[in-house]
């Protein structure tokens, strides 16, 4: 087992440099999420407009995987519909599964596929997606 | 204490983990078992299994005769006055939710207070947290000094007469200090609280004494002292056990059943409603033979040494912090590295077949106390060498070049 199939370069990158880390005050939206297992915790943010996510923040602590993945998902949603978000969540749920999933444009994502030999890192990866999720399924309901 | 003599019983230590020679640095999470405890638990299987306690045939007899002989040699093992005094659980959670469930549920009331720690492993903080809402009791915490360990006085300042209860481990699985248990039990006493002691970090390690302590009960889990997963033991003073109210009903459990109506058995029957642990319990008698015949005293020294040892390495690190006292500590060592999550700390140890814990280690209040969101912990047993500390050492600094470079 190689450390670099885990942290590749992009995603210390993203650790490094996490993008949209921080707080806005005219959200739409807030989702605080723990990872119940270590302790890590978010706060994602989001302003939506007629369907679609206009721009995401998040803030709170975690590993270069949950931060990495986290400041992904902020870049990867800003610009698309609900149904749209929700669709890439999905795809990085599969990813996950260790399915071939493609992310186009969004190849920073692909890196984290070999999160997926790491079992227990899973639901490192996971945390920011599954508060997008929450997020979107709150501003559908209300 | 010949370790390599030791080693040489567990079976599971001698395999590679990513290629590299296992080093299992997670006892304080659950220990590795020995081959004549894995040997007992498969022994009765082939030959004893039987319902106990009930079967009039040879097998039952034998089966009954292995778990009441477990329950005895646990009374032993922790000098309680007899075995009625011993409750087989299914580990120190179950054990510590029985007396918070029954005992504290029944004696507090609004206004009465009880009292923790904040450096107590969620299993004693939730169950005491629950029944203080439950009845309206307050719940009260004695602060730790600043390096982690608990004052007389400032037990002397919580507890008061309208304590009932006063539950604290007897080593804390995070910071390792082990604390004066049997001090704060008489402060208890004294205020007419009881005394309740988490075990689970202790009784693998150390010789315990519940009457020298003369606690009112003691918890303690079998997977962290070399035996099976799955079974634990509550001690309680048999006069307080039989004043308490079972929490599960079932079978075994029973004097007598009417339509309407019930009466219990005497402890510790009233609480092990259902089939008892059977395999378990005969797993743990065999555990405790194990350790015996090693002796605990050289166990406590053998871990001693290896914390004092990896204390020394570890400090001996730029970047890394310890947390938690120097001296008066159990076999375990709780640190961060600087910039680095303790998540990716674990995972890169592992890649080289070392094993540690990361993560809040069921304490968050602690966690909060320490200012930290996780730490990375390796913990000692028995079957450790500095060889396996030398190992953690070695990774460690790598995993420090890694990611220095990584995120330099």
């Amino acid at each position: 087992m190689q450390l670099d199939d885990l942290y590749r370069r992009v995603i210390m990158d993203h650790y490094k440099n996490p993008r949209n880390r921080g707080t806005m005050d005219n959200d739409s939206v807030t989702i605080n999420l723990n990872n119940p297992t270590c302790g890590d915790r978010i706060a994602l943010q989001l302003q939506v407009e007629d369907g679609k996510v206009t721009d995401a923040k998040f803030s709170g602590e975690g590993c270069s995987i949950s931060l990495s993945s986290a400041s992904m998902m902020t870049e990867a949603v800003k610009g698309r519909t609900y149904e749209e978000a929700l669709e890439l969540a999905e795809r990085f749920s599969s990813l996950m599964k260790g399915a071939p999933v493609e992310f186009e444009e969004l190849e920073d994502i692909e890196a984290l596929s070999g999160v997926n030999k790491f079992p227990a890192r899973i639901k490192c990866a996971t945390l920011a997606w599954n508060a997008l999720r929450k997020g979107i399924e709150h501003q559908q309901q209300s | 204490m010949n370790v390599n003599a030791i080693r040489e019983q567990f079976p599971i230590l001698h395999q590679e983990v990513n290629g590299h020679p296992l080093v299992y640095l997670d006892s304080a999470a659950t220990s590795q078992k020995p081959r004549s405890v894995i040997d007992a638990v498969k022994r009765y299987y082939e030959w004893d299994n039987a319902n106990v306690h009930r079967g009039v045939h040879t097998l039952g007899s034998r089966a009954t005769d292995a778990y009441e002989g477990a329950r005895s040699k646990v009374a032993a093992f922790l000098n309680a006055a007899s075995e009625e005094e011993i409750v087989f659980t299914r580990g120190t959670t179950t054990a510590l939710n029985l007396v918070a469930g029954s005992y504290a549920r029944s004696v507090c009331g609004e206004g009465d207070e009880i009292v923790i720690t904040p450096m107590e492993h969620h299993s004693n903080l939730i169950p005491w947290q629950q029944a203080a809402k439950a009845t309206g009791a307050t719940l009260k915490y004695i602060p730790l000094q600043p390096d982690g360990t608990i004052s007389l006085a400032d037990v002397e300042a919580t507890v008061t007469e309208r304590t009932k209860v006063v539950a604290v481990t007897y080593a804390s699985n995070v910071l390792g200090v082990i604390n004066p248990v049997k001090q704060i039990a008489e402060i208890a006493h004294r205020n007419g609280a009881v005394m309740v002691i988490d075990g689970a970090q202790s009784t693998p390690h150390m010789k315990v004494d519940v009457q020298e302590l003369d606690c009112d009960f003691y918890a303690f889990s079998a997977h962290k002292m070399c035996g099976p997963t799955g079974v634990g033991a509550l001690y309680g003073k048999k006069a307080i056990l039989n004043r308490m109210e079972p929490i599960e009903f079932g079978g075994e459990m029973i004097d007598f059943v009417d339509l309407y109506e019930s009466t219990w058995k005497d402890a510790p029957s009233r609480f092990e409603g259902g089939t008892p642990i059977i395999a378990g319990a005969v797993g743990l008698a065999a555990a405790i033979d194990f350790l015996q015949e090693i002796g605990l005293e050289h166990i406590h020294q053998h871990e001693q040494h290896l914390a004092a040892y990896a204390y020394e390495q570890l400090s001996a690190i730029e970047g890394v912090t310890i947390y938690g006292p120097k001296e008066g500590r159990v076999g375990l060592v709780t640190f961060n590295l600087d910039d680095v999550h303790p998540h990716d700390v674990a995972t890169a140890l592992d890649s080289e077949g070392v094993a540690v814990r990361a993560g809040h280690h069921c304490c968050q209040p602690l966690m909060r106390w320490l200012n930290v969101s996780a730490t990375a912990r390796a913990s000692f047993y028995l079957y450790n060498t500095e060889a396996d500390v030398d190992r953690l050492v070695g990774s460690l600094h790598r995993t420090k070049e890694f990611f220095g470079h990584a995120i330099g």
